[in-house]
């Protein structure tokens, strides 16, 4: 067996039990990302050194006993964590020079648990795609191939550096953002494990901010267990982030063996969408039958406004977007292009520094909140926001998590549904819901697709009820016995 | 006589509402920890949040808040116990996020109103539309490099409140009374300091002109007038101009100019042409902001007493005239300097002293009221030794010179000059008697019929007594001689 | 609603986004997509209904009134693309 093969779970064990030390465990993924990196582009920034430091650093911590069960676990940060003195670009030029002196709370957290960062994981441009191809440092490879092809497929988006480094043994896991679907879809097209928790359980504060409202940090990993030690270090109060929820953080990890006896599982009929695959909607009924079989109950309900959740999306994630990407202006930091005077700088500085999705949301965002638009497009969108998230508070009455497919499709080539950006936009149908309506979502590997790519399932839980997501998605998994591997990958 | 321009068509009312914008007195900014102190070395009150940084976020400041509540109660205005920040999104080398965090839609303070006193003594009342509180901007200069301008953002992110007024006033006159009025209330609440020089006051003048019985006409909005004799010009300056433009066929545009002082006119601002779409829409780094009514009701209890109604209290308290009050508590210093000499002693006597002879030292010396020329103590020192008859009136004016000029307490001048005031009847008498027969010739004249004279022996005989002698006494004394 | 190639101009200097003509067209063509799109939504009814703007349903906690923050000036200024001194320094701008 492989020092890749261990999981978190399992590499904590043996570092614990000093099986393994963690300099030899990153040693390992440092040599590993060296050597797969080049080809896979997940990571924009590596930080071999910094590793090992704190790798020996977490060595020492081992021997003295006052370690986490993170210390000394290699991961990939999402770069739109802000890290203390290591370059963070959030996937734009405009940030390419930007050295953030400051620690954002959830890398912060990572850090202070002991965790081992290999390196900043490549994303979509400001977190905006579903495929890693918007990033202004090239897109990312899913190490998943379709059998008997080796053509490139993309990683899913935007925290498709993450995936893809997960994937293919380059971290043992990840740090992900999800706004619309950027850690559940991604984690589906690569075959792994990640939760976008209820808004509000991690802090946003040193996130670059995509849509505030939306944005959520959550982890990314080879299993369920994986997610719930992540997410027990990730979560937490903060009083820097006025979103932060105040409440105390519960040992996910816990919740892993509750089992789904006597659990009210709902199926909404609005996510049997016209166009999904049918191998999918075949994973969803089988996900259906493994959760009767373990005692569930299923009952059928409604989310009528489903269909409604993309265009809302669409609206409200661009018009924040608009306005929080408005500092990046050339100022104070990040990449100037100089002018005559400050406006000719400031729109030469955002035309050479955004990349053409960032500038079409920038764009579609202005649009809709300026005079005359706002009533018809932005407020109207909250309004049915308000009605997609009673949909969810009402189904949640009556049953205690929602069973969905995570995405429509595999994970695609790239260079595929590139023809206009509703297409791409489409990739979010089922992930979108929950994030509008900010309550904890899951998506676990349940089977392959037959040209033998990685299909996800997702579980969607009540707010602040992330455990009950775990307890679901941990009895998925068991069922599922999800256990095919890309074919590159460290090993 | 109401206020009128007098154009080629014949009188023009002016109509003017005023924004004002206030800095609220508080340790830190309102949503960061940065200091709010005014002045600094370039960026040194600045945190992450303030410069706009990636990922950082908002957290709002209570004593802010509270700043806000209290200011609206001294407004008599109605406090919204539901209130949210808006974004308004523009470009600006001072606005680091991009956006101001304000609030648009649901301000934390609704209608209210403030009474105005006018120089010939009319009160007017003005209505405030509402009180927001907003980020205010860093600083550019333009002054410091030949061909660029320099930012400091240590104002960047201090709270404002934004304090508007209804389009109810009428001339430059009550538009500077009103600036006062707003100054004096915030300053009495101790919610912002009220300096305009610093800037941590200054106002956004709107100002249309029409004819008598119109609707009102486009307005210009004149940026960030920083006292309240420019807030007056300014609304002269841009009425005329207005008129001139009606008057010559033209079409007042609306936009946003600036008041330079020093040509006494104003100017269309350039750098303000396309910031006219602000986009606002609610923020979403912070949740709605909900207050209790008990909180307010806190806030309500240990508010200071405003100046109207200090005002009210001194007339009937003290029975000092409206118009002493008036002057009395004009500033809060001042009302309190008012209120601990006339406590326990004659209030009316006070009131004098304070805006008779206090004033002319204070004007005299150049010092102000937070470092008086004389102590409260010292003043108090001198009432009581007039009211227990120590010495008299004319000795006060003189013992309270010396007070200014050596700081000695008046107690200790009148004993080592002597000053006392003599009370005893027999030395009275006798100084009487002798003026009586220095002045056998007036005594005549006065027995004779001319009852005038008795001023001069009274004068004679005070003369004769440097000062001292009991007025009443001698006066008492004088007519009993005479017979 | 339709955006025209005026408005696509207008909206990017709004947003101090720098375009040029065939950009305007490319812009033009995706953000109707989008527009049209998202007009589905004029079907849904939405009378009574309340706007949800945030992604928080909770009262606005308040921080007490310390001072915890600034004096920094360095690590302010530490990525500014241009300084004088402890300033930011932009082209000169005219009021």
């Amino acid at each position: 067996m492989s020092i890749f093969d261990l999981s978190l779970a399992s590499a904590a064990k043996a570092l614990k039990a000093k099986e393994i030390s963690a300099v030899e465990l990153t040693t390992a993924y440092n040599a590993a990302v060296a050597s797969l990196n080049p080809r896979l582009n997940a990571y924009i920034t590596t930080t071999p050194e910094l590793a090992l430091a704190q790798a020996k650093a977490a060595d020492a911590r081992i021997a003295a006993g006052t370690a986490t069960p993170l210390t000394g676990i290699p991961i990939a940060m999402k770069d739109l964590f802000c890290t203390e003195g290591v370059r963070t670009t959030a996937a734009s030029k405009i940030l390419e020079p930007f050295i953030p002196p400051y620690e954002s709370t959830v890398s912060g957290k990572l850090k202070a648990a002991g965790a081992v960062m290999l390196g900043k994981a490549n994303l979509d441009e400001f977190a905006m795609g579903s495929s890693n191809i918007t990033s202004g440092y090239g897109s990312v490879e899913n190490p998943w191939k379709r059998q008997g092809s080796d053509a490139k497929l993309v990683p899913g988006g935007s925290s498709g550096g993450s995936a893809a480094a997960v994937a293919a043994r380059i971290a043992l896991a990840a740090t992900g953002t999800d706004t619309g679907g950027s850690i559940r879809q991604p984690v589906a097209f690569c075959g792994l494990a990640g939760i976008k928790p209820t808004y509000g359980r991690c802090s946003r504060w040193g996130v670059v901010a995509f849509a505030s409202s939306l944005d959520q940090p959550g982890p990314m990993a080879r299993n369920v267990e994986d997610n719930a030690m992540m997410l027990n270090a990730m979560a937490g109060f903060d009083e820097r982030d006025s979103t932060s929820a105040v409440r105390a953080v519960p040992d996910f990890t816990a919740a892993l063996t509750r089992g789904v006896k006597g659990l009210k599982i709902g199926i909404p009929a609005e996510y049997r969408l016209k166009g999904t695959n049918p191998e999918i909607l075949a994973l969803w009924d089988k996900g259906i039958a493994w959760l009767k079989a373990q005692g569930a109950e299923i009952i059928d309900i409604c989310l009528p406004h489903t269909k409604y959740g993309l265009p809302v999306y669409y609206i409200v994630a661009p018009a924040e977007a608009s306005s929080n990407l408005a500092r990046y202006d050339g100022v104070r930091y990040g990449k100037r292009v100089d002018g005559e005077d400050l406006i000719d700088l400031y729109e030469r500085t955002r035309a050479a520094g955004f990349g053409a999705e960032v500038k079409r949301r920038i764009m579609i965002g202005t649009y809709v909140l300026s005079h005359g638009y706002y009533d018809a497009y932005y407020l109207k969108a909250q309004k049915v926001r308000n009605l997609i998230l009673k949909d969810f508070t009402d189904a949640f009455t009556k049953v205690d998590a929602i069973l969905t497919p995570t995405a429509p499709s595999a994970a695609f080539g790239l260079g595929e549904k590139m023809d206009d950006p509703i297409t791409m936009y489409l990739n979010d149908v089922f992930t979108v819901p929950a994030s509008l309506a900010g309550v904890p979502a899951m998506s676990v590997p349940a089977g392959l697709s037959a040209e033998g790519l990685p299909l996800g399932l997702q579980i969607i839980g009540k707010h602040f009820d992330e455990e009950t997501v775990f307890a679901v998605s941990a009895a998925i998994e068991t069922a599922a016995g999800f256990s095919a591997l890309p074919e590159l990958r460290a090993k | 006589m109401a206020y009128s321009l007098e154009g080629r068509t014949g009188a023009w009312e002016v109509v003017v509402g005023l924004e004002v914008h206030a800095q609220v007195i508080s340790e830190s900014k309102l949503f960061s920890g940065a200091s709010a102190t005014y002045g600094g070395a370039p960026n040194a009150h600045v945190s992450f949040i303030d410069a706009g940084f990636p990922g950082m976020l908002p957290v709002i400041n209570k004593e802010c808040v509270a700043q806000a509540v209290r200011t609206g109660l001294g407004l008599k205005a109605q406090i919204n116990l539901f209130s949210r920040f808006d974004r308004k999104n523009y470009f600006y080398a001072d606005l680091p996020q991009g956006y101001q965090i304000s609030q648009f839609a649901h301000p934390i303070v609704g209608t209210g109103e403030v009474e105005i006193e006018l120089q010939d003594g009319t009160i007017k009342h003005i209505g405030i539309t509402r009180l927001h509180l907003e980020q205010d901007a860093g600083k550019s200069m333009h002054d410091q490099h030949p061909s660029k301008s320099v930012i400091d953002l240590n104002r960047a992110g201090v709270g404002l409140m934004e304090i508007v007024s209804e389009p109810d006033i009428r001339s430059p006159e009550e538009a500077g009374a009103y600036l006062r009025k707003i100054r004096q209330i915030v300053r009495y609440l101790g919610t912002c300091d009220g300096n305009m020089e610093e800037g941590s006051m200054r106002a956004d003048v709107n100002v249309s002109v029409r004819k008598a019985g119109e609707e009102f006409r486009t307005r210009c909005e004149i940026k960030n007038v920083n006292s309240v004799r420019f807030v007056m010009h300014a609304v002269e300056a841009e009425a005329l101009r207005q008129i001139e433009v009606w008057e010559s066929g033209g079409e007042v545009v609306q936009e946003t100019r600036l008041y330079d002082p020093a040509k006494g006119e104003t100017r269309s601002m350039r750098s303000k042409e396309d910031a006219h779409d602000y986009r606002y829409f609610p923020e979403p780094d912070l949740l709605p902001l909900m207050l209790e009514q008990s909180w307010v009701d806190e806030l309500a209890a240990t508010l200071p007493e405003l100046p109207d109604e200090k005002r009210t209290r001194f007339c009937t308290e003290y029975g000092i005239p409206f118009y002493d009050a008036g002057v009395l508590v004009a500033d809060q210093t001042t009302a309190d300097f008012y209120e601990t000499l006339a406590k326990g002693r004659d209030g009316k006597l006070a009131a004098n002293w304070v805006t008779g002879d206090f004033f002319a030292a204070m004007n005299r010396t150049g010092k102000s009221i937070e470092n008086p020329p004389v102590t409260v103590e010292a003043l108090g020192q001198m009432l009581d030794l007039i009211a227990d008859k120590t010495i008299n009136g004319r000795i006060a004016k003189d013992v309270f010179e010396e007070m200014v000029e050596t700081g000695k307490m008046p107690a200790a001048i009148v004993e080592e000059k002597g000053l006392k005031q003599v009370t005893d009847t027999g030395a009275i008498d006798d100084a009487v008697t002798k003026v009586l027969a220095d002045n056998q010739d007036k005594v005549a004249e006065y027995k004779s019929g001319k009852d005038k004279l008795f001023g001069f022996f009274v004068g004679q005989v005070m003369k004769a007594m440097q000062g001292k002698g009991n007025p009443a006494l001698v006066n008492e004394a004088v007519k009993k001689q005479l017979g | 609603m339709s955006l025209d190639a005026a408005t696509v101009r207008r909206i990017a200097k709004l947003a101090r986004i720098r375009v040029n003509d065939e950009e305007v067209s490319t812009l033009q063509n995706e953000l109707n997509a989008i527009l049209g799109y998202v007009e589905q939504l004029s079907e849904v009814n939405v009378e009574g209904v309340e706007p949800l703007s945030g992604g928080a349903q909770m009262a606005l906690r308040q921080r007490e009134d310390k001072l915890t923050d600034g004096d920094m000036a360095e690590k302010i200024l530490a990525n500014a693309p241009d300084r004088i001194g402890n300033f930011f320094a932009v082209p000169k701008v005219v009021e």
